[in-house]
């Protein structure tokens, strides 16, 4: 399969590639192309123009910034992820689950922020980051924008990235307790995946909040509420009781598609199993995550 | 109309300077335009590692890469990893080992390992695994093709 023709353009600025893009809809950006083109390929979307934003500097950078945030680059790939020490030392769950998308050659040349923009509900790390509280900022004609993780995704295949709007960079709190992914697949993508994120009190005794996502169940991660509530306040040894006993209730309110990964109570059931298991990791990191 | 692009490029060591269209894709300049033919088109959708070459050593699959991103880089194919005389000590390891059945995916996973061995020269057995998990062989022959490469860890002339 090939592509239909398009023109290709290579600006080495953010401000050139928002200007070459167009709002138009017929430019798209293009950086490991390991959707897009699949996609073109396929012929199932169509680019009159490519911008390669490749040339453009600063983009792949990852970094605790001076409040305590993590940024990772739009354009980092997921193989830069997994093997960087700034992640790899502070949300070592982000850089196994990068370690883990696709295949190794898709590792090697696909971006977090190409898979982030693409919206594709079988995905990894959508569910990560929206439990990461993670921040998207956008550059586009009308000035920056940033976008709760939990709000980008609009529903499959759909963001609410304008098309001449360039992902820049993601940012996140440094977390303050343990991270937890796991995700079930019997093919190239996630069939349902679960993220959780503690805040420990000073001591790593007790679980000040808890954000907990669940992803390719519907059309974009969701937050399971009734656990996050259920974990507020609990001491760490106590996680698992609580989670199980607001678990059925909190399943049921989960939008699920059933699909060729399987029947929605098939899928409740399976996110419920990943919750529990990122708990007993989540119980046994405990503390040790406080520096 | 078609915009065409100069790209330079070093394919197995040699230089090579043509015109590309902007919109072909790298497995079709190697195969089609330049010849070598020891690349391998399957799924075409980055899935089974048949048409997996190497972009400045680290792997990736030619038939979603397009050929202008090749522009300055280095790009290797299993004709450039294949000494003029016999055979590389790890196509020699597939061979002692039974690690191809048909032939068809090996070309793509020779360009792997060699890739995983520039950069892990001692990996363990679930490094290996791990690594070739996006190399598929519908003869289903992994246990060989395993055992070929773990005969290979650690060996000088590998990497």
């Amino acid at each position: 399969m090939l592509p239909s023709p398009f023109q290709f353009e290579r600006p080495s600025t953010i401000a050139d590639a928002v200007r070459a893009v167009g709002d138009s809809g017929d430019g798209m950006f293009y950086a490991g192309g390991t959707e897009l083109l699949l996609a073109l390929k396929m012929r199932v979307i169509r680019a009159d123009r490519l911008i390669d934003i490749k040339g453009i500097p600063g983009l792949d950078c990852i970094a605790v910034n001076d409040i305590n945030e993590i940024e990772i680059g739009a354009r980092c790939t997921h193989r830069k992820i997994s093997d960087d020490s700034v992640i790899r030392e502070h949300v070592p769950a982000l850089a196994s689950l990068c370690a883990e998308v696709a295949n190794i050659r898709v590792r090697n040349i696909g971006t977090i922020g190409g898979n982030l923009c693409f919206g594709e509900p079988h995905a990894d790390p959508p569910t990560m980051l929206a439990a990461l509280n993670a921040r998207l900022v956008l550059e586009g004609s009308r000035g920056t924008r940033e976008i709760p993780a939990d709000d980008f995704i609009r529903s499959e295949m759909e963001t609410v990235r304008e098309p001449d709007e360039l992902l820049r960079v993601i940012v996140f709190p440094r977390p303050a307790g343990p991270v937890t992914y796991r995700r079930f697949k019997h093919g190239e993508r996630p069939s349902v995946n679960v993220a959780m994120a503690w805040s420990l009190n000073a001591g790593g005794s007790t679980i000040r909040s808890a954000r907990v996502r669940v992803g390719a169940l519907g059309s974009r991660p969701q937050p399971l509420a009734a656990v996050e509530d259920a974990l507020r306040n609990v001491v760490v040894a106590e996680a698992r009781r609580a989670i199980e006993t607001a678990l059925p209730a909190a399943l049921d309110q989960l939008e699920v598609n059933a699909d060729r990964h399987g029947g929605a109570d098939y899928k409740r059931h399976i996110a419920g199993v990943l919750l529990l298991r990122n708990a007993d990791e989540a119980v046994i990191a405990g503390g040790s995550w406080l520096k | 109309m078609t915009q065409v692009l100069a790209i330079s490029f070093s394919l197995n060591g040699k230089t090579i300077v043509v015109d590309v269209p902007a919109h072909m894709l790298l497995i079709d300049l190697i195969r089609d335009r330049l010849g070598l033919r020891g690349t391998k088109r399957s799924c075409d959708m980055e899935v089974c590692g048949a048409c997996t070459v190497l972009l400045d050593g680290g792997p990736i699959s030619s038939c979603t890469t397009l050929a202008v991103d090749v522009d300055r880089r280095e790009v290797t194919t299993i004709e450039g990893v294949t000494p003029p005389d016999g055979l590389s000590p790890i196509q020699e390891a597939f061979v002692l080992h039974g690690g191809l059945q048909c032939g068809f995916c090996t070309p793509g996973f020779i360009m792997a390992v060699t890739a995983l061995f520039k950069t892990t020269p001692h990996p363990t057995d679930a490094e290996i695994r791990h690594y070739l998990d996006g190399n598929l062989c519908r003869c289903t022959g992994y246990t060989k093709i395993f055992e070929a490469v773990k005969s290979l860890a650690g060996r000088q002339d590998a990497a």
